[in-house]
């Protein structure tokens, strides 16, 4: 479904991507990890067409479309979501009003009439459950005074109503606890098909003992240098980056 | 002495006899000083303290027309307005141009509170002993009115009387020629009286028209008033509004100024707070496009200690429009334990776009709580990039985060179907739909 080729992108003038490479396929779990300053964040924003970062190179393919040539909304639209690591508060709007908009703009792209009332709060009940998230939070404004954890499981409450073909997660683990990470974790796994995609954007191998990868990659000064198995995750826990990183600037990899 | 008040001096001298004439008899007598105040006044330069952003000389100076024989100017188009506010069901009162008129849902001749015309009242005394108390012709706008005013509406409420239903009054615009229409209000609550009044400004057709408007509230002890605002008028009309509040012990106001549509608009808000333990709201909002022009000049003065008062105007401004504010709170000698915050929140979204703001405290007490804010920015990137990867277009994200920016203001509203209402109106205004009602005969 996705297919990215030697993606340059930078960031004021500074370039952070340096040749991505990346293929993903329906019912794929992908993680990519790195230490700090790899890329990983500056990858999940390009491919969601944040405005601040420029691709200076290189080709996403999406379901045989450029994606690159798609805003930002019409991405989310073709189906790709993302997880924030720092999820946005926005003071007046109310979670249920956002949400209600967001679904019928889906809709609207896609020629359907807007959902009724009635059945979008059916739907909002339905995956409410999936993370476990209070009703109170809906008729708030969004993410606003939500405590971490309540912000990461809304993200993944939005994925459940958005229903992505291509959800980048990136570090939905960071901030959480033990608990709220597995609910989190639940929720991402639930929502899991053949049919849709999940990137992992993680420091720690932790979440991947609960979301299983299918291949693990190594980013680091903005190109993938390394993947392997889930085993690869174990290997970076046990003896961190530095290996990895030798071997680069030796130009071993 | 400048030019554009030379023209309605003269028109005050040659037909001195006909306004007379027309006029209420309680209004003949501030005539003359009124015009005594104006034949040395100078109108502001644009640019000059308290007229930063608006040209009352350019205001004035067109030869607008002047209904100094109280023709009935009204329209049979006009005479079937109806403002169909779901769900608003208010005492309702029209001002076509400069006539007062009742609809066929205005309060009944036994209720205890009354809206009448100055001419006709049945309340001559309440007329007499405050017409002309709040309002001080020092203000250049407020002695222009005096000396040409000859008919108004009186809101009075009497001693310990709670109005039901609000009180709707409509200001309609609808004439031949080019017009000015001297509107003047008065609203009397007595002590622990209690109302809810809003005002709308409509206009019709394509002349250029002026409301000079001058109103004077006062609000006796322990009385509650809410005063609501519309301006929905059209790019040719040019509002040049003074509001004068007296507040006596242990009152609430409520002041609400929205302006969603109009030409050139210039509010001006004098509230004196005379008595202890009142409470002062003065909340504002513009949403500003095209060429809109909206200018909000307020002053608190607190001559009592012992109050709150809470102030806050919100602009959203777009295109070639110009927003300015200016906010006063002075706190006079010897009136310890005030507690005043003012805030002035502004969105510029285009380029073309301006605000001024000045924020303004004077304190002469020790042991009070004062302090404002002002903002002018841009809309939060990170919220509306937020909202795209949801699948939120650019423009609707846009309108949303706007909508959310005026919420508080909103919010504010001590009225359930009128803050509803205004909720709609706003996220139609900002959605550039029409906000006219299907049924309404102003649709154009």
């Amino acid at each position: 479904m996705l297919k990215i080729k030697d993606l340059h992108a930078s960031i004021e003038g500074k370039e952070i991507l340096k040749g991505v490479n990346l293929t993903v396929k329906p019912g794929e779990v992908h993680a990519i990890m790195g230490p700090n300053g790899s890329g990983k964040s500056t990858l999940s924003a390009v491919l969601t067409g944040n405005p601040a970062y420029t691709v200076t190179g290189g080709e996403v393919e999406f379901y045989g479309k450029n994606l690159l040539e798609f805003s930002p909304e019409d991405r989310a639209h073709e189906g790709i979501f993302l997880s924030f690591q720092y999820p946005v508060e926005i003071p007046g709007v109310l979670m249920s009003n956002f949400m209600r908009t967001a679904i019928n703009e889906k809709r609207k792209y896609q020629g359907l009439e807007p959902m009724s009332a009635t059945d979008f709060l059916k739907l909002m009940r339905e995956k409410r459950a999936i993370v476990d998230l209070d009703n109170k939070l809906a008729s708030r404004a969004v993410n606003e005074g939500f405590s971490g954890g309540e912000k990461k499981r809304n993200e993944i409450f939005q994925m459940a109503m958005l229903e992505p073909r291509l959800s980048i997660l990136d570090e939905t683990d960071s901030g959480l606890d033990i608990d709220a990470l597995r609910t989190v974790a639940n929720g991402v796994n639930r929502l899991k098909s053949n049919e849709n995609a999940t990137i992992v954007i993680t420091h720690y191998q932790r979440l991947l003992d609960y979301i299983k990868p299918d291949q693990v990659h190594v980013l680091y000064k903005g190109r993938i240098v390394m993947t392997g198995g889930p085993e690869l995750a174990l290997e970076l826990e046990e003896k961190g980056y530095d290996w990895i990183k030798e071997q680069v600037d030796n130009n071993q990899l | 002495m400048n030019n554009s008040l030379k023209q309605y001096i003269d028109l005050h001298d040659e037909n001195l006899e006909a306004i007379n004439a027309h006029s209420a008899p309680q209004l003949i007598g501030l005539r003359d000083e009124a015009r005594q105040v104006l034949e040395n006044a100078v109108l502001p330069r644009k640019g000059s303290d308290d007229y930063e952003a608006t040209d009352l000389n350019a205001a004035l100076a067109p030869d607008y027309g002047v209904n100094i024989n109280h023709v009935d100017l009204s329209r049979e188009s006009t005479t079937k307005f109806r403002c169909e506010v779901p769900n608003l069901s208010t005492c309702l009162y029209y001002v076509f141009n400069d006539t007062f008129r009742r609809s066929a849902t205005a309060g009944q001749s036994g209720d205890p509170a009354s809206v009448e015309s100055f001419q006709a009242t049945k309340h001559p005394e309440v007329l007499a002993k405050h017409y002309g108390t709040v309002a001080r012709l020092e203000n250049t706008c407020t002695a222009l009115n005096t000396m040409l005013a000859q008919d108004g509406v009186l809101i009075y409420v009497p001693k310990g009387v709670a109005t039901t239903k609000p009180i709707q009054l409509i200001n309609v615009f609808d004439a031949n020629a080019r017009l000015m229409a001297v509107r003047r209000v008065l609203i009397v609550l007595e002590d622990d009286a209690k109302a809810k009044v809003l005002v709308c400004d409509h206009t019709k057709g394509d002349q250029q028209y002026l409301s000079l408007e001058t109103v004077e509230i006062v609000v006796g002890r322990n009385a509650q008033l809410d005063y609501y605002h519309m301006e929905e008028s059209d790019e040719h009309t040019t509002r040049l509004s003074q509001l004068w509040v007296r507040q006596e012990e242990g009152s609430n106001v409520l002041i609400d100024g929205i302006t969603l549509t109009n030409g050139y608009t210039r509010n001006d808000y004098h509230i004196d707070v005379d008595g202890q333990h009142c409470d002062t709201h003065l909340l504002g909002m513009a949403i500003a496009t095209g060429e809109q022009h909206v200018d909000n000049h307020t002053l608190i003065n607190h001559n009592a200690p012992r109050c709150q008062s809470n102030e806050m105007f919100k602009y959203v401004l777009n295109d070639n429009s110009v927003g300015a504010f200016a906010g006063k709170i002075l706190v006079k000698p010897d009136c310890p334990k005030i507690d005043a915050y003012q805030g002035n929140r502004n969105i510029v979204a285009a380029p073309t776009a301006r605000m001024y703001t000045k924020p303004q405290l004077e304190i002469y007490t020790d042991d009070v709580k004062c302090s404002h804010g002002a903002t002018v920015g841009q809309l939060d990137q990170e919220a509306l990039f937020y909202m795209q990867t949801r699948g939120i277009s650019l423009p609707v994200a846009q309108k949303l985060l706007m909508q959310a920016f005026m919420s508080d203001v909103i919010d504010g509203v001590r009225l359930d179907t009128l803050r509803d209402r205004l909720r709609h109106l706003v996220e139609m205004r900002l959605s550039g739909d029409s906000m006219i009602c299907e049924s309404c005969e102003l649709k154009r």
